[in-house]
Formats: structure tokens, C-alpha cells, sequence
């Protein structure tokens, strides 16, 4: 072949690893292309922080529902048919008056798939994952919220086995609302800990 | 040290989530999750994988601020599969060169295929 560089084409070393992978698995008859692109669909259109808003929402307006949801949070979110293949065991904490949570993964960056999809990129980030453990006030901080001195931040550290998800407090304004409405008022931040759910003032605005 | 450029820069305008940058991370996160499903490895011994692989990324100079995550994510399914004897040691990045051999000589905008030898 010639040296010229225009009549080739290019893969990065990523795209040509994740190739010779997909060789190697279909050899070996691991490889099945329509229950990948299944999984990448159900990534990218189903499964997100919509579903965790959810969760919230009907927490905050079924009592009977929050106190399942705090007892045993795999069972209570597994009603609403968000179930995790990786089988780890769900936590909800709950924001008050007296404690706002934060949710972290100091050793990698277990996150709750099925209630929030994919975590977003600064969430994997190692500065995030070292300084919400150390200085969790300065981290909400570089997010815009400032939380009263008096109130206490609990920082969660993630494992395999064990994914939290904040439920943030109900904003002011919202009673007499139903799930369906809450459920716009829940961001992903506010179920990390990052952030606080929308007032309704707040609604349409970017989260 | 403020994190803040980094924590909210690079975040992508989601209301609805992040979603894979590139297609290469799409296939290899399904690709784990079905390779999980299929109980080729449980997802505490991935989740043991990764974290080692983005420590020893840490530890070879890596500033590990998010971007590399596929990276770390590709390069730990590779060391699990090698674990689980699925592959050989040194058979991902032979056929990953041979990959790249394959696209310097295929035109551009024609699909790249591998020609395996027999």
C-alpha cells in the first residue's frame, strides 16, 4: 500500500481494543450483538434518573409507601419494576431538617444503575470521589449549595453490595401535589446529594 | 485544590442522564453487563476489577478526572477475561494491533473487516 494517509481509515486504540474483544468473545460464542444493543438501548433510552425520581416522588406523597421505601429500599423500588441485575442491595437515607446525605464511591463508582442510569462524569471522577469523604461541605460548595452550619452532611461511601439513594426533602409550595408532578421536581443531583429537588419555582429550568 | 471547573465542566447538559460519549464505551459497558448476565463473572469481582485497574491508572500518573473511565472500564474487561482464561495474556493486543493494521488498509468509509488467519 501507499503512504498516503487519506486512503485509510483509522481506529483509535480503544475502538480497535473493544473490537478484538467482540473477535475474541464471538469465538469463544460468548458475543451476541442483539442482547448488547438491547442492553445499550435500555442504557441510553430507559433506564435513568427518571426512574429514581419516581421513587422519590411517591415517597413523598404515600407515607405508607417512604416508611417500605426507608425499611427495606430494594423491596420498595423493585415494586415500581426498577430491579438491579448486578442483585446489589439499595439503601435509602433520607434528607431532614438536621441532615442532608451525600452519596459517594471512594474505591470505584458504584452507583445505583437502576434508579439513576449511568452516573454522570464527575461522579467518577477521583477529586469528587476523595474530597466528598474530606471535605463534603466544600464539594456541595463547588456545586452551589450552601447548607446551614447547623445542619449535619452524612457522606455514604458505595460498595458492590450496597447502593444508596438520597431522597431529598419535598420543596415548600407542593401540597396536594401528585407523584406524577413531584417526579418533575427530582433531579439526579438531588438523589446523589449534590443538589436539592426543584422548587416549583424552579420548573423548566435546567437542573 | 477546587474541584469545581472539573466537577461541572466535562458534565454533559443532562437533564435526562449521561449517555456513552462514544460508541466504543456503549459496546464495552453492554458488553460486561452481558457477560455478567451470562455468569461468566459476577458483578462483585467486576466491580473489584475496575477499582483495581483505575488504582493502578492512579498510580502510573493518571489525573483520573472521569474521561478515562471507559478506559479503565475496557482495560479491566480485558484483565477479567484473561483471569476468567477466556483469553490469553498478550491475545487482546495482538488482535487489537491487527485491528488497527486492518483499518490502515481499508479505504475510507468502507466498513473495516478482520481478516483472520486460519
Amino acid at each position: 500500500m501507499d503512504d498516503d494517509h487519506d486512503h485509510g481509515s483509522e481506529l483509535s486504540p480503544m475502538e480497535a481494543k473493544v473490537r478484538a474483544l467482540e473477535t475474541i468473545l464471538t469465538e469463544k460464542g460468548y458475543f451476541d450483538r442483539k442482547a448488547l444493543d438491547e442492553i445499550v438501548e435500555t442504557y441510553e433510552t430507559k433506564i435513568g434518573p427518571r426512574n429514581g425520581a419516581k421513587v422519590v416522588a411517591l415517597a413523598w406523597s404515600d407515607e405508607a409507601y417512604r416508611e417500605r421505601l426507608l425499611t427495606d429500599a430494594s423491596e420498595a423500588i423493585a415494586e415500581l419494576g426498577f430491579t438491579g441485575r448486578q442483585g446489589e442491595h439499595m439503601v435509602a437515607v433520607e434528607n431532614t431538617e438536621q441532615v442532608h446525605n451525600l452519596v459517594v464511591c471512594t474505591l470505584c463508582s458504584c452507583y445505583p444503575l437502576p434508579t439513576l442510569g449511568l452516573p454522570p462524569v464527575w461522579y467518577k471522577s477521583a477529586p469528587y470521589r476523595s474530597r466528598a469523604v474530606m471535605d463534603p461541605r466544600g464539594v456541595l460548595g463547588d456545586f452551589g449549595l450552601k447548607l446551614p452550619d447547623n445542619i449535619e452532611i452524612r457522606v455514604w461511601d458505595s460498595t458492590a453490595e450496597m447502593r444508596y439513594l438520597v431522597i431529598p426533602r419535598r420543596p415548600a409550595g407542593t401540597d396536594g401535589w401528585d407523584a406524577e408532578r413531584l417526579a418533575e421536581l427530582v433531579t439526579r443531583d438531588s438523589m446523589i446529594g449534590t443538589g436539592l429537588a426543584k422548587t416549583p419555582a424552579q420548573l423548566g429550568t435546567p437542573s | 485544590m477546587n474541584i469545581a471547573p472539573k466537577l461541572l465542566l466535562g458534565q454533559p447538559g443532562d437533564e435526562d442522564g449521561p449517555v456513552f460519549d462514544k460508541a466504543w464505551q456503549a459496546q464495552a459497558f453492554a458488553t460486561t453487563v452481558m457477560l455478567h448476565n451470562r455468569g461468566v463473572f459476577t458483578w462483585t469481582e467486576w466491580t473489584a476489577a475496575l477499582s483495581r485497574e483505575i488504582k493502578s491508572a492512579q498510580a502510573s500518573g493518571d489525573p483520573d478526572i472521569g474521561d478515562s473511565y471507559y478506559d479503565h472500564w475496557l482495560n479491566a474487561l480485558e484483565r477479567i477475561l484473561v483471569d476468567k482464561r477466556i483469553t490469553k495474556p498478550g491475545q487482546v493486543s495482538d488482535l487489537t494491533d491487527a485491528w488497527q493494521e486492518a483499518a490502515l488498509n481499508t479505504p475510507h468509509g468502507q466498513p473495516i473487516e478482520l481478516v483472520r488467519p486460519t
